[in-house]
């Protein structure tokens, strides 16, 4: 299907432009004027050149080193998150009841955790995971394992595994399941008739039809992770020590907390850059299987 | 996935292999799929359980000692968050702004997404992913600036604030997905209405938007969660009058020490909302979370 080349179209276009514009490019620009300045407060700036950007940079500054380590952080947690929850999504969305009233039953307590407020998420771990009034911090503890999230590293990064994979895995599962109820009957007929085994059909038939929809999931998962701000703030506060401090949190702590805004705003360009690469190259590759199929179905 | 893995191939057992993808196709009487299905929702239920389990319960008996069940149900908690003002009014605060939130996003994205979804014009696809970078440009980037740009302009500390701040990510993705299901409906409907006379705001209104009203319903739903569940901008955009109810939380909670039971009831509350609007579009959520797209 071709579509109109119409450039009056721009005319309903134009309100998204102007509202996104007006939420999007005017703070940008802001965050460009701190970057290159510097302020003793008073709304007094001084021009800085590209100074910031340098010591960002650096890894041998102690605010090159700390950007360098809360991203090594956050990508880290990206790529276990990823891990766990794409494969974890796609077991439950073939798990899913084909038909009746459990399926409506799935979707919605699925659906759940995605719209509790994400500090709730983490004020609802903080108090499951505790050792003394937590039901998940307790059960462990008594096992015999020594489990402590506010002073453990190690026990702090599970947990917010842990918390990421109980929030976000329904996502994953509810966009493959999509996929899945897309594949019409006669393909697992065919299957059927040709006698493929239950892998094969996997292979062959499923996975392919959830390319799409993975794409979307891992593109979501991945820009949402590597934001992630309210969860493990409120759970660890990016403790114990620097264990769990995320790009967003260092962010934060230093843009609203010690308002050292020439910093601050070269780290928002940097990291604002570093996501904007990595979107660019999912969307050429979904579009890319977009035109892919296209041609197949013509 | 069920338990069964048939690996014969067809032209060995010629009898045997259909029945053993029958099988696996439909499901053995007791599955794994079943198990799979009831430890993941297990998985999931099990903290919110405990949440609704302890804001059932005193804060004596909380931090007393673990009890699967309390041992006196009260309900004085939910009674002083709907009878305390600085409680209740959060929840106000915060349905206020997600609302307007919600209509603007849609009302903005319903013609950028027919335009998309029909047309072809100058710079569509570059201006289709600069939407979408917005969609995925961290909040914390833009706390900071908002906070100015709102402070600047007088928004600041009103529902208005946060709902425009949401529409930078709400926007994006409403026409991402309205985009999803309009191109689902034939072009032929538009042509043949135009011949028939209508004019294109008639032909919108009375035959383009009821073809694509789950569309809508969908947008709206995911435009009512992204700014119902955001806190950043929300708690940096307000400070007395428009504070949200995730902010109340945090602030009330570490002000008074730790009042356990009503922490927990506060929560429930924040959940409430989503499962309501859950259970109303329940029927196209699998569309819906595929962006319309399948």
């Amino acid at each position: 299907m071709t579509k109109t080349v119409n450039n009056r179209a721009w005319f309903f276009v134009l309100p998204v432009f102007a509202i996104v514009a007006f939420s999007a490019v005017l703070p940008l620009m802001t965050v460009v004027n701190y970057s290159v300045q510097d302020t003793f407060g008073n709304n007094q700036f001084f021009w800085n050149g590209i100074a910031w950007f340098q010591e960002l940079l650096d890894p041998s500054s102690q605010l090159g080193e700390q950007f360098l380590s809360s991203l090594m952080r956050t990508l880290l947690f990206s790529f276990i998150i990823l891990l766990i929850e794409v494969p974890l999504g796609i077991a439950v969305a073939l798990a899913m009841p084909r038909e009746g009233w459990t399926v409506a039953l799935c979707l919605v307590l699925m659906a759940l955790p995605l719209l509790i407020p994400w500090n709730v998420v983490g004020t609802i771990w903080q108090v499951f995971a505790r050792g003394d009034i937590g039901l998940l911090g307790w059960i462990v503890n008594h096992l015999g394992i020594d489990y402590n999230y506010t002073g453990d590293p190690i026990d702090a990064w599970i947990t917010i595994i842990v918390m990421d994979v109980w929030h976000w895995t329904s996502l994953v599962a509810l966009l493959c399941y999509a996929g899945l109820k897309s594949i019409p009957d006669a393909y697992y007929q065919a299957a059927r008739i040709d006698g493929a085994s239950r892998w094969a059909v996997f292979r062959t038939i499923q996975l392919p039809k959830m390319r799409r929809v993975l794409l979307i999931a891992v593109l979501l998962r991945f820009m949402d992770s590597f934001m992630i701000y309210t969860e493990p703030f409120v759970l660890t506060g990016g403790g114990p020590g620097n264990a769990t401090t995320f790009l967003s949190i260092d962010l934060v702590k230093l843009a609203l907390g010690q308002f050292d805004l020439g910093k601050a705003a070269a780290m928002s360009l940097v990291y604002n850059l570093i996501i904007l690469a990595i979107c660019w190259v999912f969307y050429t590759v979904m579009t890319n299987v977009d035109a892919q199929r296209d041609r197949v179905e013509a | 996935m069920s338990g069964t893995i048939a690996v014969s191939p067809s032209n060995v057992k010629p009898a045997a292999a259909p029945l053993a993808a029958n099988r696996a196709l439909s499901g053995p009487r007791v599955s794994g799929r079943v198990v799979v299905m009831t430890l993941y929702l297990l998985f999931l239920m099990l903290p919110i359980y405990w949440l609704v389990n302890m804001s059932l319960k005193t804060n004596m008996e909380i931090t007393s000692g673990l009890t699967l069940w309390p041992r006196e149900i009260t309900f004085d908690n939910y009674v002083k968050i709907f009878t305390d003002p600085s409680w209740y009014s959060g929840y106000i605060n915060s349905l206020t702004y997600v609302v307007i939130n919600t209509v603007l996003s849609i009302a903005f994205a319903l013609p950028a997404a027919y335009a998309f979804s029909r047309y072809q014009f100058l710079g569509d696809k570059h201006l289709f992913f600069w939407l979408l970078t917005n969609r995925m440009a961290p909040p914390a980037v833009f706390a900071l600036p908002f906070f100015n740009l709102y402070s600047a302009i007088g928004l600041f500390d009103t529902p208005w604030a946060v709902a425009l701040a949401h529409c930078l990510f709400n926007v994006p993705l409403a026409v991402w997905i309205l985009e999803g299901f309009m191109s689902g409906v034939p072009r032929e409907i538009d042509e043949t209405a135009a011949i028939d006379g209508y004019s294109f705001p008639r032909f919108f209104v009375k035959i383009f938007m009821p073809l694509i009203a789950s569309g809508v319903g969908v947008a709206a739903f995911f435009c009512f969660m992204f700014s119902w569940v955001e806190l950043l901008l929300a708690r940096t955009l307000t400070s007395v009058t428009a504070k949200p109810i995730a902010a109340t939380m945090t602030r009330t909670v570490s002000a008074s020490g730790m009042d356990w039971g009503l922490l927990a009831a506060a929560g429930v509350l924040t959940i409430l909302p989503g499962a309501l609007v859950i259970w109303f579009v329940r029927n196209y959520i699998a569309k819906g979370f595929a962006l319309g797209r399948v």
